[in-house]
């Protein structure tokens, strides 16, 4: 698969009608349609607000807390949409390889776009209460791309991976749901990393290349007490560490991909 | 430049048809090491050369590998071995509207299967006017698909699929669908397609759309090519080939009844020596028997058989009644066979017989047994009729002077 070939015109046109069909189907028959893109954030926020602030008073220690786990939550929302939408979009999509010969690819890639369009309306409202909070804004905010890429190459690779598997196996499914809830606690979204006292239980969860982003993204953006890779370890390999896991991950997913793709259309 | 559109090289496709679908995880691990599973050889080692501009036309019967061998060498299934080549650009249409979303919009939906042709949102806005037009579908666009009549669906998709700039098409089945001025249109498209040079694979059961239309056909059966050439020679093979299949298929059913009823207790179909019969020729008699005891709480019985055709029309009947049976027995009430002579008059096709005793006093049905045997006529030279009436034919001079 060379680059020029893969997105070609054809498959340009395809993937911007899967992703639009998507779209226009996400909020169908609702009133406020595409607003509850925006909507769901902000609500999200609210609620976080409310317990964070007037109840659990977690973190309190870090400034603007709410931003800060907000960005976190939505990173994560990010990465558990793109994976769990994109487990079933090979037998969901089973009408159009059982009828027509189409890049089986595509049909992952559409749900990955989907998920990367949502985050960034999601992305919008994390900016809007940044405002809001005074947050300090610094150069450092055009890293937080990397965060995303991070965090995107990772679930297209697992989405390949489980969107490949799942035409065998349904049981996936309701297992993948599991490890994304284990995973969302996991992963220090609704906590502080500081919170964590035993040290080597720290490191170890930022191996996880979800914590990983998501505390540089933190850091980059909102506040520099997020405790990132850099702050943690003085060796640089263990911050390539969940790079590699990502590469490693990503290429397994591509590969076990493409030599599954071939039966897809007689297995679903 | 190559002549030829389509060249498949000793193509092979199997399935793997596993005795117990591993289709969750558990059931994976259980069975790992001893994953059972059949495989089921489509077809092995087909050779096929389509030069470009062929309209060609394959017939087979159901399960004989055509659906396969569509899917195969348009790239929808991995073959296990062999290779095919294709020059130029092929385009399925394996079924019409494939991708269409009840959810979204006409609209909507003629950009989707579009794009699923390769056409851009620009080429789309060109030719929309037109795809609506001859859909006849203007005030429909901005509806829900899922409010279209399968009718409109159908049509909306033909109008889509017709716009394809391709090479080479591969149409499965696509007359099924659609009523009579459909049917004219699709045929439009045929002739179309065939004065542009197109290479075309047409698979269908329309054995007259396959001679109007094909250059040449092929004759599939259980995955072999077992007729290659004119589309004539084609249909008679593809014909036979059905014959003795139904007559497989009528001589076991013929056997198999069972007779869950009291009073009839056998019917079949036989030649005139009272041999047991299932597939006639045209003009042959046919010989329907049926063996009865009527219990003697019928004192005015009659008994009927209807001969239906598959979808359900008497095509005819034959009754008798208690005055009719006394001129040949004296006593009704014993085991008798009361069997009719049919004339040779029924067109190609399945007949099924269904058996009737009622009481002629009370006019009360007492017994139906639906499809208790069937029969297969084939042969008839013109088989677009009901039935072949006997008949004498007259040829007078009239008006010259003597």
């Amino acid at each position: 698969m060379k680059i020029p070939k893969v997105l070609n015109r054809e498959n340009r046109i395809l993937l911007r009608e899967l992703v639009s069909t998507d779209f226009k189907l996400r909020y169908q028959g609702s009133a406020l349609g595409y607003a509850w893109s925006l909507l769901k954030p902000l609500f999200l926020f609210i609620i976080l607000y409310i317990v964070f602030v007037y109840f659990l008073k977690i973190g309190q220690d870090i400034e603007h807390f709410p931003v800060y786990l907000l960005l976190g939550i939505i990173l994560w929302n990010f990465f558990t949409e793109m994976t769990s939408q994109s487990l079933g979009s090979i037998v969901g999509r089973g009408d159009l390889i059982r009828k027509i010969k189409i890049p089986r690819w595509i049909i992952v890639f559409s749900s990955s776009v989907s998920a990367l369009i949502n985050l960034g309306l999601n992305l919008i409202i994390v900016v809007v209460f940044m405002i809001i909070n005074q947050v300090e804004i610094t150069p450092a905010v055009l890293l937080l791309p990397l965060s995303i890429l991070e965090i995107y190459i990772f679930a297209l690779g697992l989405s390949l991976l489980l969107s490949a598997a799942y035409v065998k196996f349904r049981d996936l499914s309701y297992i993948w749901e599991i490890v994304l809830q284990a995973g969302f606690y996991a992963t220090p979204i609704i906590y502080p990393l500081s919170m964590v006292t035993i040290d080597i239980v720290q490191k170890i969860l930022l191996m996880n290349p979800i914590a990983q982003a998501i505390q540089y993204a933190r850091y980059n953006t909102i506040t520099t007490e997020a405790i990132t890779s850099s702050t943690l370890f003085s060796s640089v390999i263990y911050i390539l560490i969940p790079i590699v896991v990502t590469l490693i991950v990503f290429v397994i997913g591509v590969l076990y991909f493409r030599s599954q793709s071939r039966y897809f259309a007689e297995n679903i | 430049m190559s002549d030829y559109a389509i060249k498949l090289d000793k193509v092979s496709k199997s399935f793997k048809l596993p005795h117990e679908k591993n289709m969750t995880l558990k059931s994976a691990l259980v069975n790992f090491s001893k994953r059972g599973y059949e495989l089921q050889h489509v077809f092995t080692d087909l050779s096929l050369t389509l030069p470009k501009g062929e309209f060609l036309g394959i017939l087979g019967r159901n399960g004989s590998g055509k659906s396969t061998l569509l899917k195969t060498l348009s790239g929808i299934y991995t073959p296990d071995s062999g290779e095919i080549h294709i020059n130029g650009k092929l385009t399925p249409f394996i079924e019409l509207g494939v991708g269409f979303n009840p959810e979204l919009s006409g609209r909507d939906n003629v950009y989707l299967n579009g794009a699923l042709l390769g056409f851009g949102r620009k080429e789309i806005d060109k030719i929309y006017n037109e795809i609506v037009a001859f859909a006849e579908l203007e005030r429909f666009m901005d509806q829900k698909l899922k409010n279209y009549s399968s009718g409109m669906q159908v049509r909306l998709a033909f109008s889509i699929a017709i716009r394809a700039n391709t090479d080479i098409l591969v149409l499965d089945e696509v007359l099924a669908v659609g009523d009579e001025a459909f049917q004219r249109k699709c045929y439009d498209y045929f002739n179309e397609l065939k004065l542009k040079g197109k290479t075309v694979i047409l698979v269908t059961h329309d054995m007259s759309a396959v001679k109007r239309f094909c250059t040449h056909a092929i004759v599939l059966d259980k995955g072999k090519v077992i007729y290659e050439g004119d589309t004539e020679g084609a249909t008679t093979v593809y014909r036979n080939l059905n014959l003795e299949g139904s007559e497989r298929s009528a001589a076991s059913n013929n056997e198999r009844r069972s007779y869950d009823s009291t009073i009839v207790q056998e019917v079949k179909t036989t030649d005139d020596n009272g041999k047991k019969k299932a597939m006639f020729q045209p003009k042959e008699k046919i010989r329907i028997a049926g063996i009865v005891e009527i219990p003697t709480s019928i004192e005015n019985p009659a008994i009927q058989f209807w001969f239906n055709n598959p979808g359900g029309t008497s095509i005819a009947s034959v009754k008798v009644h208690k005055n009719d049976l006394l001129k040949h027995t004296k006593d009704i009430h014993k085991t008798m066979e009361v069997a009719w002579e049919l004339d040779g008059i029924f067109n190609d096709g399945k007949y099924l017989v269904t058996a009737e005793i009622s009481d002629d006093t009370t006019g009360e049905v007492i017994e139906v047994l639906k499809e208790v045997c069937e029969f297969d006529v084939a042969g008839w030279e013109s088989p677009y009729v009901i039935v072949h009436p006997a008949k004498k034919i007259a040829v007078t001079l009239v008006g010259q002077k003597k």
